[in-house]
C-alpha cells in the first residue's frame, strides 16, 4: 500500500517538474514579457501544485498535507499578485505587446 | 525512488542554470524579475523534494517561509524600483 | 547526491561571479537574490535548518526588498551605469590575479578534503547533546544561542540596536514615504497575507524551544510583514506618545535580556546563568521580547531613518496618479 502511494506521489512530482521545464522553456523562448508571464504562471501554479500534492500523498500525515496546501496557496497568491502587478505596470509604462510580424 | 527524486532535483537545478540566461539577456527589468520569481518557485520545489529525500519534514517549514516571502521582492520591485522612462521628473518631485 | 552537491556548488560560484561582474546594478541585485535562494538550499544540504530558515527570511525576503527600494531611490542614470568600466576583466594582469586566487582556493579545498578524515565528530555536537537536558530547551541551536552562549546573542541584539541608533541619527525620513500604488490588488492581497505573516512569525518564535526557528527568523518574518504593509501604501501617524512606545519596543529585547542577566546575578547565580528549573521560561521570555524587538529593528533599518513625527500628510492610502 505504501509503495503504491509512493509511486503515485513520485508520478505527481515528475509531472510537476515537467511543468517547471515548460515554464522555463517559455521564459527563454517566448517573445515578450506578457507571453513570458503566461508561461511562468504555469510553472508556479501547476508545477508546484503537483509537487506539493505528490509530497502530501507521500507524507501520510494530515498536518504536513495542510502545511503543503498552505505553501501552495501562498505561492499561488504571490505568483498571481506578481504577474498582475508586472503586467499592469508594464502596460502602464507603454511596453507594447508582441504581435506577429508577417 | 530516491534516485528518481535526485534526478528531479537535478532537473530543477538545471532550470535555474538555464533561467540565468534570461537574467543576463533581459531585455527589460521586468523580464529579469520574472526570472527571479521563477527561481523562487523552483527553490520552493527543490526544498520540498529535498525534504522527501532526506526525510526531514522540517524543510517543509523552510519552504513555507520562502513561499511566504516570495511576494515581497516582486512587490518591492514594482512599487519602488521599476526603472521609469521619465524617472527624472519623479526624482525632482521627491526631493 | 554528490552530483547534486557539485551542481549546487558550481551554480553558487557562477552566481557570485555574475553578481560581482555584471555591469548594471539591477542585474547584480537579481543575481544576489538568486544567490540567497540557492544558499538556503545549500544550508539545507548541510543539514543546518536553523540557518536555512534565517537565510530564507533575511536573505531572500528582506534583502530583496531593501535592495530594490534602494535602487528606486538612486537617480535613474546611476542604476544603469556600469559598475566597472568595460575594459576591465580582461588582459594578462586580470587573469594572473584571478588565476592566483583560483589556485589558492583549490589548494585550500584540497587540504580541507584531505584533512577531513581527521574530523571524526565535527565541532561540539557531542558535549552539547550531553548537556542539552539542563538548558531548558530541546533544540540544541536555541540552547547554544540563549543559554550556553547567551552573551553572544545579547551582543548581537545590542549591535542591531546600535545600528538602528546610527540610522536614526542620520536624520528624518519622509514618513509616509512616496506612495505609488500600481493597482488596488496590492492592498487587498496584503490585507489577506498579513495575518499569515503574523501567524508564521509567532509560530517560528514559539517553536524555537523544540525545533528550528526562534527569535531571528521570527523577527525577520515580522519585519517582512511590516515592509509589505509599507510597500502597499499603508500610512502611519506617529504621535509623540507612539514614538516613545516605538523606542520601548525597539529596545525591549536588549532590556529584558540585560534585566534577566542582572537579576540572576543579584540572586546569586551569575550573569545569565539560568537555574535549571527556570531556564525554559526565562528563555521563552527573552526570546519572545527579542523576537518582537528584532522585527521592529529590522523594519526601522528598512525605513532607514527616524520617522518624522510631524503630520506631513493626511491619512490617504489611495493611489496618486502617476
Amino acid at each position: 500500500m505504501s509503495s503504491a502511494t509512493d509511486m503515485f506521489g513520485a508520478a505527481l512530482a515528475v509531472v510537476g517538474v515537467l511543468f517547471f521545464l515548460a515554464g522555463t522553456l517559455g521564459l527563454l523562448r517566448f517573445p515578450d514579457i506578457y507571453t513570458r508571464i503566461h508561461a511562468l504562471t504555469k510553472a508556479d501554479n501547476l508545477g508546484l501544485g503537483l509537487i506539493c500534492l505528490g509530497a502530501a500523498v507521500q507524507s501520510g500525515s494530515l498536518m504536513t498535507a495542510l502545511k503543503l496546501l498552505l505553501i501552495w496557496i501562498l505561492v499561488l497568491v504571490a505568483a498571481a499578485t506578481g504577474a498582475s502587478l508586472i503586467a499592469q505596470t508594464a502596460h502602464g509604462r507603454g511596453i507594447p505587446p508582441w504581435t506577429r510580424q508577417e | 525512488m530516491t534516485t528518481l527524486y535526485l534526478v528531479l532535483v537535478g532537473v530543477l537545478m538545471g532550470n535555474i542554470a538555464v533561467g540565468l540566461l534570461r537574467i543576463l539577456r533581459g531585455p527589460t527589468a521586468a523580464d529579469r524579475i520574472q526570472a527571479g520569481q521563477l527561481f523562487g518557485t523552483v527553490t520552493v520545489a527543490i526544498l520540498l523534494l529535498l525534504a522527501i529525500i532526506l526525510e526531514k519534514p522540517i524543510y517543509f517549514d523552510v519552504a513555507l517561509v520562502f513561499a511566504l516571502l516570495s511576494v515581497l521582492a516582486v512587490v518591492a520591485f514594482v512599487t519602488r524600483s521599476w526603472p521609469h522612462p521619465d524617472a527624472k521628473d519623479q526624482d525632482e518631485q521627491r526631493d | 547526491m554528490a552530483v547534486f552537491d557539485l551542481i549546487l556548488g558550481l551554480l553558487l560560484v557562477i552566481l557570485v561571479r555574475k553578481c560581482l561582474s555584471i555591469t548594471d546594478m539591477f542585474g547584480a541585485v537579481i543575481s544576489f537574490m538568486a544567490f540567497g535562494l540557492l544558499m538556503a538550499v545549500a544550508w539545507v544540504r548541510l543539514e543546518a535548518p536553523d540557518i536555512a530558515l534565517a537565510e530564507a527570511a533575511i536573505g531572500s525576503g528582506l534583502t530583496g526588498a531593501l535592495l530594490f527600494s534602494t535602487l528606486g531611490r538612486l537617480p535613474h542614470s546611476e542604476t544603469r551605469q556600469p559598475l566597472v568600466p568595460r575594459g576591465s576583466g580582461s588582459g594578462p594582469g586580470y587573469w594572473l590575479v584571478t588565476g592566483f586566487w583560483w589556485a589558492a582556493a583549490m589548494v585550500l579545498i584540497a587540504t580541507f578534503v584531505f584533512s577531513f578524515q581527521e574530523l571524526q565528530t565535527p565541532g561540539l555536537g557531542g558535549p552539547l547533546q550531553e548537556r542539552l537536558a539542563e538548558s531548558g530547551v530541546l533544540n540544541p541551536v536555541t540552547a547554544v544561542l540563549l543559554n550556553f552562549r547567551s552573551l553572544d546573542t545579547l551582543m548581537e541584539i545590542a549591535v542591531l540596536l546600535a545600528a538602528v541608533v546610527v540610522a536614526w541619527s542620520m536624520g528624518y525620513v519622509d514618513w509616509p514615504a512616496r506612495q505609488t500604488i500600481p493597482s488596488p490588488l496590492l492592498p487587498g492581497v496584503v490585507r489577506l497575507l498579513t495575518p499569515v505573516f503574523l501567524l508564521v512569525a509567532f509560530s517560528l518564535l514559539w517553536r524555537g524551544s523544540h525545533a528550528p526557528g526562534g527569535a531571528f527568523p521570527g523577527g525577520a518574518v515580522l519585519a517582512a510583514s511590516g515592509i509589505l504593509l509599507l510597500l502597499s501604501g499603508m500610512t502611519v501617524q506617529i504621535s509623540p506618545r507612539g514614538m516613545s512606545w516605538l523606542r520601548w519596543v525597539l529596545s525591549a529585547g536588549l532590556l529584558v535580556f540585560v534585566l534577566a542577566g542582572v537579576s540572576l546575578m543579584a540572586a546569586g547565580f551569575g550573569f545569565l546563568v539560568y537555574p535549571e528549573q527556570w531556564a525554559g521560561n526565562l528563555i521563552l521570555l527573552i526570546e519572545a521580547s527579542a523576537g518582537v524587538s528584532i522585527g521592529a529593528m529590522l523594519l526601522a533599518l528598512y525605513v532607514g531613518g527616524e520617522p518624522d513625527m510631524a503630520p506631513s500628510q493626511p491619512n490617504n492610502p489611495v493611489s496618486r496618479p502617476q
